[in-house]
């Protein structure tokens, strides 16, 4: 009997697990190895965005010792915001983001060019590209106060322009508006053209050649190779590059922070919109803080739409051109 | 011929003048490093006197005084952020593959779904969610903990895109189905045969969340709080802080070669794969 018993069991199981690998269902498999990926975004990012939304409709700061709110006042932290100095801090962080990337772009454009120019073959190529993208991997945060020491009124930098015989005296780069954002702009010019050229790069090298050959047969010079052919080619990349360089000019931090301590020295002329949310996450004016952080969030939403849209106009039109003419040669 | 050598000389010009201005821009980047290098080997006293082009003899008398610094505990940051860090690449690299797996390698009804939902929260700026972030770990109790700068890697878009082509180019479905004939079951076959496979990504993608959140300022400067807990960036920011005239200018620079040296250092050892990692994840022209 028990036997018996173990051998239907057998079989049982014998026909479970064919019926198992017949219909093969190994869909849930995929669901289950997306769980830890979706339960931690949602976690530790999706209910933190959402309580910003939520925490921005409340009045809720300490004022002295005592804790105001949390009272509900619906808008009345944007408007708050809009009242105060976020349009300077925009600016100032709009106008770094400008001034370094303009450089950065020309720049990189050019050194892609010529480390892909097949005429031109230069040597050592292996190494320039390891040179001007190691500061890319720099702690910026150490590297600001790197600039900081050496930058500062009686530091190196200084000394050896008065020696040079390029400045009279010390400029002392921190009390200038100027001294002060040519600093912010020229780290982050140093920290990320690196990045931008070689991903410049990988965009030319995946242009076929044999455009560029047959136009250069046809008489094309250079720089009318380089203007008419690889750079409508190389928009897709173009647009990556713009998009994600926007969207961490935003998020400018670390390098003012710790080069004006906090401060944006001077008189705030080199405050980031992060650096502002830093002082309200600090100072717990968490009302204030998640109307910023919606802010942020809707800035670099639209920003980034614009560029792609205005970047990516002239395809969706040409697009749509064809279709309407293969449309008018059907009728 | 004589159209011949000028078009050769004219190239050479170009050549030249390229060079020129390649070692222009090297120099640009190196020199701050140069002159932390050199800083860093002087004592106080010679840093004040001014600057001087050659390395002096108190590297080893400026690194015993910052490490008997009892204000700047660099050996326990040190450990902070090698843990931190090295903690987040294993986490990031082994989750992001197997979130890429799952939608690589099977067929189920939401996979369009999860996969442009990825994408979409891809361009979402990290601060954004910061206040949030931080009053949730509050509420957690794990503030001034590591657990809440290691465990949200586990979504790390970016990765996972990465993973994802790599995938694509390098990992047949062939060889999950013949593991499946064999008897294998799924999550066996992702750990001993897809990661195996995934090493060369897993490589470089740990070494980009390494150095990310080695250098990584914002987040932990919101976490923790206690002296014995600060990460390198804490410190420097520490340093800052403090009235810094009055400190010992070999010790500042110092640190600050001890929180960029070594990325440096591993960098130049695997510069090679990591310039070919940069543009791997990103969009294809």
């Amino acid at each position: 009997m028990i036997e018996v018993k173990a051998v239907s069991t057998v079989n049982n199981q014998a026909t479970a697990i064919r019926k198992k690998t017949g219909s093969i269902n190994y869909a849930k498999w995929g669901y289950i190895f997306l769980i830890p990926f979706f339960l931690v975004y949602i976690v530790f990012s999706l209910v933190p965005l959402v309580s910003v939304f939520y925490y921005s409709f409340f009045e809720n700061y300490m004022s002295g010792l005592t804790q105001i709110g949390p009272n509900f006042v619906g808008f009345k932290n944007y408007g708050t915001l809009l009242e105060s100095n976020i349009g300077k801090y925009f600016g100032n962080t709009i106008l770094i983001w400008v001034l370094g990337f303009i450089p950065q772009i020309f720049i990189s454009l050019l050194l892609a060019s010529w480390f892909t120019n097949l005429r031109l073959r230069l040597r050592a190529t292996g190494m320039f590209k390891t040179i001007i993208y190691l500061p890319n991997l720099i702690m910026a945060s150490a590297f600001a106060m790197l600039f900081f020491v050496l930058f500062s009124d009686a530091g190196p930098m200084n000394d050896i322009l008065v020696h040079l015989g390029i400045l009279e005296k010390p400029y002392r780069f921190m009390s200038e508006v100027a001294g002060t954002r040519g600093l912010i702009i020229a780290m982050n010019f140093l920290l990320w053209f690196g990045n931008t050229t070689i991903l410049l790069m990988a965009g030319i090298m995946g242009i076929d050649t044999s455009l560029i050959e047959a136009a250069e047969i046809d008489g094309a010079k250079p720089a009318q190779v380089f203007w008419l052919i690889t750079m409508p080619l190389l928009k897709p990349i173009f647009v990556y590059v713009l998009i994600t360089s926007l969207i961490g000019g935003l998020q400018l931090f670390d390098v003012p922070q710790i080069l004006t301590n906090g401060g944006g020295n001077p008189d705030r002329t080199s405050t980031t919109l992060i650096m502002l949310l830093n002082n309200h996450l600090y100072s717990k004016n968490y009302g204030l803080g998640g109307a910023l952080s919606v802010m942020l969030l809707v800035i670099s939403g639209v920003l980034s739409f614009v560029v792609y849209d205005t970047l990516t106009r002239e395809q969706r039109k040409q697009r749509k051109e064809r279709k309407l003419q293969r449309g008018g040669a059907g009728r | 011929m004589n159209q011949n050598d000028a078009a050769r000389l004219q190239l050479r010009l170009t050549r030249t003048a390229c060079y020129i201005i390649l070692i222009l821009i090297s120099a640009m980047c190196l020199f701050s490093f140069y002159v932390l290098i050199i800083n860093s080997t002087r004592s106080h006293p010679d840093i004040q006197k001014g600057f001087a082009f050659l390395p002096g003899g108190s590297f080893g008398y400026n690194l015993q005084n910052l490490l008997a610094n009892e204000n700047l505990p660099v050996v326990k940051a040190i450990f902070n952020s090698l843990f931190v860090s090295g903690s987040t690449a294993l986490i990031t690299t082994y989750f992001s593959a197997l979130t890429a797996y799952a939608i690589h390698a099977y067929d189920f009804r939401f996979k369009r779904a999860a996969f442009a939902f990825i994408m979409m929260i891809m361009m979402v700026p990290a601060q954004v969610t910061a206040l949030g972030f931080v009053r949730l770990i509050g509420t957690f109790n794990l503030m001034d903990t590591f657990l809440p700068l290691i465990l949200p890697s586990a979504a790390s878009p970016i990765v996972f895109f990465f993973m994802k082509q790599y995938m694509e180019a390098t990992l047949p479905i062939e060889i999950v189905e013949a593991a499946r004939i064999d008897g294998s079951n799924e999550f066996r076959t992702f750990n001993l045969i897809v990661l195996p496979i995934m090493k060369p990504a897993i490589a470089v993608q740990g070494i980009f969340t390494f150095v990310t959140a080695w250098n990584n300022y914002f987040v932990p400067s919101l976490i923790l709080k206690s002296a014995e807990n600060k990460t390198v960036p804490l410190l420097i920011a520490q340093l800052r802080n403090a009235d810094f005239l009055k400190f010992d200018m070999g010790q500042v620079y110092m640190m600050i070669t001890i929180a960029i040296v070594p990325v440096v250092i591993v960098y130049l050892l695997l510069s090679r794969y990591i310039i070919r990692g940069i543009t791997l994840g990103s969009v294809k022209g």
